[in-house]
């Protein structure tokens, strides 16, 4: 599903979302009569530098000074992190946690955010975006992945075809939409045949108020299956020292 | 990915250990007031990695993060040190999920600084989704947790570095203490010459690396706040001094970094090495910074950059 029908389908009402030539994507949308989306992302498969986690940024600054209603929807279809010399040298960590941290803040603030995953993401530019979100869902072709497997084999120097046979049966490290849900990172995949709109409605009525509950996902996905009970033993270990 | 994991034994008074050469466990045990440090889940749990055997790969009965309680200058501290010599300080399962769990308690704890200590080349590959969605959520509790007033201070100097997801957690603390040694960086040094070629990043050129990521540059860029010469001893005075400088997270300190690296991009954008970016700090003699030693760096650093309290 492309982003102009994805955008069609997200908002019967109206919207005034574009994708500008660095591949950003910006604007809103009515996704009900009188209930406004604002949406920022990146298209066209595009990698996240310097540049791009500032003006996200920005934009999402912006909109904290409204305080809208929200929600605030996070359109991704990107490569991974621009990798240069120029982006570390002027300290791409920075900017790409600072992109996190305003997702992750609108959303303590009570605007709900929503990755909507519709095309590819990796490594680093997965985590300043979709993976800072509230609720991230996917449409059914969208490809996360941390590393390809052909360069995690050069890295970890298993040779490829151990690692496709591996990717068979172990979702905790291998690429792809259905490995990343069951351990948690993907809430929901919706239906592309439906109203994107419903979906959206839907969901944030269903928006559980309580915290970060993805390793919690993981663990009944059978995906991740000790986080959950590790962070929770030592929490309760640090505070009964409060 | 690992390196040998017997160390040997280091000579000296436990202050002089080198930062860069020590274990997790000994920067540990001298960073906080002896003999105040208190591990949860430590190595008699056994809860190892369930994912590294699929690789016939050895596990670590602490999966290489330390995560505890102590005490830094008499005041009570939660702490996580990871080590970099067991899979590289890599993310994975269980490694993060301690770390996400201290932050979770932290957030609840008035007045609570967190220190942790760096040291990793990122995910875990071999668990990598899971590593990811630990960077993820350890991202997410670190900022609940500082926008309720818990201080994170992060230290920056072992031998793995502070790469991939690492690098990003770091962008997320309130302030960061690196030495010299600590690189901290998104892409390393071999990815991105995998991938953009030798001639973008020759990942063999030491001096390169070093000036691009390595800690005089992040501290001279403003990406660290302190600079520590590499001895336990100078990063605990650094430590100490780190935690009267952590603001809480807000807006307002969102707002003040949006600005921060915006001037940096407009100062130092056309930059195509480090050292014109010094030059532009108005270094005089930025081809000297490499070989300066701490003290004498400590006092360029502060004349020409100042620490940005409140914008990070």
């Amino acid at each position: 599903m492309g982003l102009d029908d994805i955008l069609v389908s997200l908002f019967p009402f109206g919207h005034d979302v574009v994708v500008a030539d660095d591949g950003l994507i910006l604007g809103s949308g009515f996704f009900a009569a009188e209930r406004l989306a604002e949406v920022v992302g990146l298209a066209k498969r595009t990698a996240l530098g310097v540049e791009g986690a500032l003006a996200l940024a920005g934009r999402l600054l912006e909109i904290l000074g409204r305080s809208p209603e929200g929600p605030i929807l996070v359109l991704l279809d990107s490569d991974s992190q621009r990798m240069s010399k120029r982006d570390e040298l002027l300290g791409l960590n920075e900017f790409l946690a600072h992109l996190a941290k305003a997702l992750i803040l609108a959303d303590l603030n009570g605007i709900p955010t929503i990755g909507v995953l519709y095309g590819h993401t990796a490594a680093g530019a997965f985590i300043a975006t979709a993976l800072a979100t509230r609720i991230l869902v996917a449409l059914p072709d969208a490809e996360p992945e941390v590393m390809d497997l052909p360069s995690m084999a050069r890295i970890t120097k298993l040779p490829l075809a151990v690692l496709q046979d591996k990717a068979r049966d172990t979702p905790v490290f291998a690429p792809g939409l259905a490995n990343l849900a069951q351990t948690g990172a993907v809430h929901k995949t919706w239906n592309p045949s439906e109203s994107l709109s419903a979906q959206l409605q839907e969901l944030l009525m269903q928006l559980d108020p309580g915290g970060d509950r993805r390793d919690i996902l993981g663990r009944e996905r059978n995906g991740r299956p000790k986080a959950a009970e590790i962070a929770s033993r030592v929490e309760a270990l640090a505070r009964s020292y409060a | 990915m690992t390196e040998a994991t017997l160390s040997p034994p280091l000579a000296g008074a436990p202050s002089l250990i080198s930062w860069y050469e020590a274990t997790a466990r000994q920067r540990l045990a001298a960073l906080l007031d002896p003999p105040s440090f208190d591990e949860f889940l430590g190595p008699d749990q056994r809860e190892v990695s369930p994912h590294l055997p699929i690789f016939d790969l050895p596990e670590q009965f602490d999966d290489g993060m330390i995560v505890g309680r102590g005490l830094l200058d008499g005041c009570p501290v939660l702490v996580a040190a990871q080590e970099g010599r067991f899979m590289g300080g890599a993310f994975g399962e269980v490694h993060g999920a301690k770390l996400t769990g201290l932050l979770r308690a932290a957030r609840d704890i008035p007045g609570v600084t967190v220190l942790i200590l760096f040291d990793t080349g990122g995910v875990r590959l071999q668990e990598a989704n899971a590593g990811e969605l630990a960077i993820a959520e350890i991202m997410r509790a670190m900022i609940e947790a500082r926008r309720a007033g818990t201080r994170v201070v992060g230290l920056i100097g072992g031998r793995a570095g502070c790469y991939g997801g690492g690098g990003l957690i770091a962008g997320c603390c309130s302030v960061l203490v690196v030495s010299e040694q600590g690189r901290i960086s998104v892409s390393g040094p071999e990815v991105i010459e995998t991938n953009r070629g030798v001639e973008e990043f020759d990942a063999r050129d030491r001096a390169l690396v070093w000036r691009t990521m390595g800690g005089k540059h992040r501290r001279l860029i403003g990406g660290a706040d302190l600079f520590a010469g590499d001895s336990v001893d100078s990063f605990r005075a650094a430590a100490i001094t780190a935690i009267q400088r952590a603001e809480p997270f807000s807006q307002d300190v969102l707002a003040a970094e949006q600005a921060r690296l915006k001037e940096r991009l407009s100062r130092f954008g056309a930059c195509t090495d480090a050292t014109e970016v010094w030059a532009a700090l108005g270094i005089e003699r930025p081809e000297l910074v490499p070989a300066m030693v701490t003290d004498d760096f400590i006092t360029l650093a502060n004349s020409k950059q100042e620490a940005h309290r409140g914008a990070r």
